[in-house]
């Protein structure tokens, strides 16, 4: 079943998306666009891609040779949207057997053929944290991916980035702790924690172990340096993530929504010498943005998600503008295959609720998702010299009227919204051929079409 | 901080010292009647809580305060014409979710009994500038009556339009119920192992279908039964609200998503002679031709949501919109039950995501105002600015559908409404947070 699963997927795949080799590309103009730097104001004018790079920005600049020149006339440029919370491509979510899952990592299971790639790409998104759920105390290790759609799992990694690992607070990891929720598979048993405490305990004892596990190896380390034969300590998975985090090579996204489990993991990070690089969702972070913002936590939000969970009762859509007003560095997220196609819409909704500037709401998911990451230096503002993942709008991006016609991804071509169009006739036909050919010539015989598949949501 | 105007309004209206607070002149405002041309420059008389005066340059008449306009915009209070507003506060609380009753067939149960008029739902909503909504029952086949009511009272009594708007029926469908851990980790293959076989599937519609049909006929024999029946003998509760549904006076709201149910709703409301409205009809591009001929409106749910199949194209929700409305089909949006993050807030944001694929705006903004109404019934009393109308009225800064634009005072049957509320709270308390 599962082949034939794989199967469908990759007719999928062959349907909606151009499988492009990623051969050099042209180098491409934009010219008389309005142009949204985001780090260096707007520009009415033209930027060059070339060589998976912005090449040049300005009001004008030269074609080289061989451009394809796009007339931006009435058009908007911003960079490639990135998203701080994703689980699409993901195969498997939730580790739930245990509280500490920090063996697990989620770069083992990512479907390179998930569509919920392309509607991404279609959404503008060119870069996604992708992590486990939240049923974790301490989740699975992240990865940071762009969106190079038709590639491999491999190749859509983004090269150089910190890794990552997910901690979860608050109802959800919890949930396993009652009987009556049981875990998932459906078997009704009851896994520690039940209560906060008991995640902040969880969390704890984990780093002991970590920093004893850490200290074994330090002292084998030292003996082995000196040249005394010793026999080296059992490598442990579970705790060289955990050690990663000690040692500041792997960021902290910790899932998180009242104030006071908030506090709760600014005080352990604190204790054991460690710092939270996001609270993801942390829709009560405006109550404790002073506290986030002198630890040196980001924050990852939603605009104006409420209501669904009790945690979630005070949540406000002003979140997101406090947290900046207070000096947090803050993005927007998806946490949702649907709400990561309208990214642009969600950040519009800070500049009325809380009065962020323009830029300040398209930072929320550019720029400042790129710092949280580490990845600034690369994506998240349209610099010279930084990777050419582009957007062009037909209107401005905060403009609900507005989308996206085109993206680039290392200024190779991953989404052309004409294209889209003009090419489905071609892939409909094609499409019934290759059913005619899958049920052996028997008939239309087309395959009972299978509903998207619906995730437990991770919020 | 863009809305210290709209709380000083608010406190200025509230404070305003006429004795019928829901009398009034608006002038020099954009008027968007909706019913015809805007009216640059325009004016609404509001007395009782009714539109008596909608013009040019109105002369205010002496007893009625004046509110200036002057550089905002007025609409008709918006309505979101399918939503559970009212009836859950917290998704994952059991305690506060009243949609879903026990029982296949529930046509007597009024979804207004359990209207919560203290939700804090409805003052986060109003504040995005929608006034009334048809709140919905959710379960098995029949759930119960839908009631269309306006987002502010004192008492359901008060909130309550039409507490029997129509009877909420979901058409039966081939598949299992979802849910297991196998459809909810997106392992397709797993997934169909764990929904059994089509022939199962297949077996329980058709037992639902014959149940549904039987409910209906026995509903039919009842009717016609009745006036023979002795005096005194007990009413059944269920067939009695069956009746006007069975003459045709009360519609019956059939959720049906798919081609296939939506061809199923059609030919199940010829083979009852019922009146029906389709509910969340994702499919209903494909079946335009069918359902222009049987006359039927549908109620969309949200566009910002996943196409249905994987090699849908990707905008298949946002288009649908502008398929029906070249269809000639009559259409409005609702933001549906079951949708755990969206709310009735984004309303307008839902009918802007039709606009930039493809709808007329001026036809986005009928579908959250003036088609909603007419839908249920009510196109008489609200969604547009209109003599002997209901005073719902919006007060904007800027286009609705745009996210930025701030709807600066909402008026619910000439009453201006809180502009404050639980979120607003919290913002005004913790902004102002000490360093």
């Amino acid at each position: 079943m599962r082949s034939g699963s794989m199967k469908f997927r990759r007719l999928v795949l062959m349907m909606t998306g151009a499988v492009t080799a990623l051969a050099a590309d042209q180098p491409v103009l934009i010219q008389n666009a309005t142009i949204l730097t985001i780090t260096n104001g707007t520009i009415k004018g033209s930027i060059l891609l070339r060589d998976g790079k912005i090449a040049a920005i300005g009001e004008k600049v030269m074609a080289p040779a061989g451009a394809k020149i796009i007339d931006g006339a009435g058009k908007f440029v911003m960079p490639g949207i990135i998203d701080c919370h994703s689980h699409i491509m993901a195969e498997a979510i939730n580790e739930g057997s245990v509280s500490v899952s920090s063996m697990v990592g989620i770069s083992d299971v990512l479907n390179p053929e998930d569509i919920g790639i392309y509607r991404a790409l279609a959404g503008g998104v060119t870069t996604a944290n992708i992590l486990h759920g939240s049923a974790n105390s301490i989740g699975g290790k992240t990865v940071v991916m762009k969106m190079r759609w038709g590639t491999n799992a491999e190749t859509m990694k983004f090269e150089g980035a910190m890794p990552g690992i997910k901690f979860a607070l608050g109802e959800n990891p919890k949930r396993a702790g009652s009987a009556a929720q049981g875990a998932p598979g459906g078997a009704a048993t009851v896994r520690y924690p039940a209560t906060r405490m008991g995640v902040e305990d969880v969390i704890r004892e984990a780093f002991n172990d970590a920093k004893e596990y850490k200290a074994k190896w330090a002292a084998y380390n030292g003996k082995a340096a000196k040249g005394e034969i010793v026999i080296p300590p059992a490598k442990d998975l579970k705790f060289e993530a955990l050690a990663e985090v000690l040692d500041g090579t792997r960021l902290v996204h910790a899932h998180c929504y009242r104030q006071d489990e908030i506090l709760m993991l600014i005080h352990v990070a604190d204790d054991y010498g460690f710092n939270i690089r996001t609270f993801q969702h942390v829709l009560e972070g405006y109550k404790v943005a002073k506290e986030i913002a002198a630890h040196g936590g980001g924050a990852s939000t939603f605009a104006d998600w409420w209501a669904y969970k009790m945690e979630a009762q005070d949540a406000i859509p002003y979140n997101a503008a406090i947290l900046v007003r207070k000096g947090v560095l803050t993005s927007l997220n998806s946490d949702d295959a649907e709400l990561m196609r309208h990214l642009d819409k969600e950040a519009a909704k800070t500049v009325k609720y809380g009065g962020l500037t323009e830029t300040e709401a398209l930072s929320l998911i550019t720029i400042n998702p790129a710092k949280q990451l580490m990845i600034d230096k690369r994506v998240g503002s349209l610099e010279v010299g930084k990777d050419a993942d582009v957007l062009l709008y037909d209107g401005h991006p905060l403009s609900n009227f507005s989308k996206v016609e085109r993206v680039w991804i290392d200024g190779h071509d991953y989404f052309d919204r004409a294209e889209d169009i003009s090419s489905r006739t071609k892939k409909e036909l094609e499409k019934k051929a290759l059913i005619q050919k899958a049920s052996g010539g028997r008939g239309p015989g087309a395959p009972a079409t299978l509903p998207a598949a619906q995730r437990v949501p991770n919020q | 901080m863009r809305f210290l105007p709209v709380l000083s309004m608010a406190a200025a209206l509230a404070t305003a010292a006429f004795a019928a607070d829901d009398s009034f002149i608006i002038k020099g405002a954009t008027v968007h009647t909706i019913a015809g041309a805007d009216i640059a420059n325009g004016s609404v008389i509001v007395r009782n809580g009714k539109i008596m005066g909608v013009g040019k340059n109105l002369a205010s008449p002496k007893d009625l305060k004046v509110i200036d306009g002057k550089g905002l915009h007025l609409y008709p209070g918006m309505i979101d014409a399918g939503t559970e507003i009212g009836l859950v506060e917290i998704n994952s609380v059991r305690e506060t979710e009243d949609t879903s009753e026990i029982g296949k067939f529930n046509p007597h149960l009024v979804a207004l009994t359990a209207v919560n008029p203290e939700s804090e739902h409805f003052p986060v909503t109003r504040f995005n500038g929608i006034t009334s909504a048809l709140t919905m029952p959710s379960g098995q086949l029949i759930s119960g009556q839908a009631s269309l009511i306006h987002l502010d009272g004192w008492t359901t009594d008060e909130m309550g339009i039409k507490p029997r708007a129509g009877m909420h029926l979901r058409m039966p469908v081939i598949a299992m119920p979802r849910g297991n851990a196998a459809v909810d980790s997106g392992d397709l293959g797993q997934a169909l192992i764990a929904r059994g076989s089509f022939t199962e599937a297949k077996r329980a519609f058709d037992k639902e279908m014959l149940d549904l049909n039987e409910f209906f006929e026995s509903a039919r024999r009842y009717m016609l039964t009745r006036s023979a029946m002795p005096p005194g003998t007990k009413p059944d509760l269920k067939l009695e609200a069956m009746i006007p549904v069975l003459e045709g006076k009360e519609p019956v709201l059939i959720t049906a998503v798919r081609e296939r149910e939506i061809r199923d709703a059609l030919a199940f409301a010829d083979k009852q002679k019922i009146k029906i409205i389709l509910c969340d009809s994702q499919e209903a591009y494909k079946v335009t031709k069918e359902i222009k001929e049987h006359n039927v409106p549908v109620i969309l749910g949200p566009m910002l949501a996943l196409p249905l199949n994987e090699d849908n194209p990707y905008e298949q929700q946002y288009t649908t919109p502008a398929e029906l409305q070249k269809a000639g089909i009559l259409f409005a949006i609702g933001t549906l039950e079951g949708k755990a993050n969206l709310s009735s807030r984004n309303l307008p944001y839902q009918a802007a995501q039709a606009v930039a694929f493809g709808l007329p705006h001026d036809e986005a903004i009928k579908a959250i105002t003036k088609n909603a109404a007419i839908i249920w019934g009510v196109g008489d009393q609200i969604g547009t600015i209109e003599e002997g109308k209901w005073a719902d009225l919006i007060l904007t800064d800027g286009d609705p559908l745009e996210a930025q634009t701030t709807v600066k005072q909402v008026f619910v049957k000439g009453k201006s409404s809180d502009m404050d509320n639980k979120q607003r709270k919290l913002y005004e308390k913790y902004i102002n947070r000490p360093k």
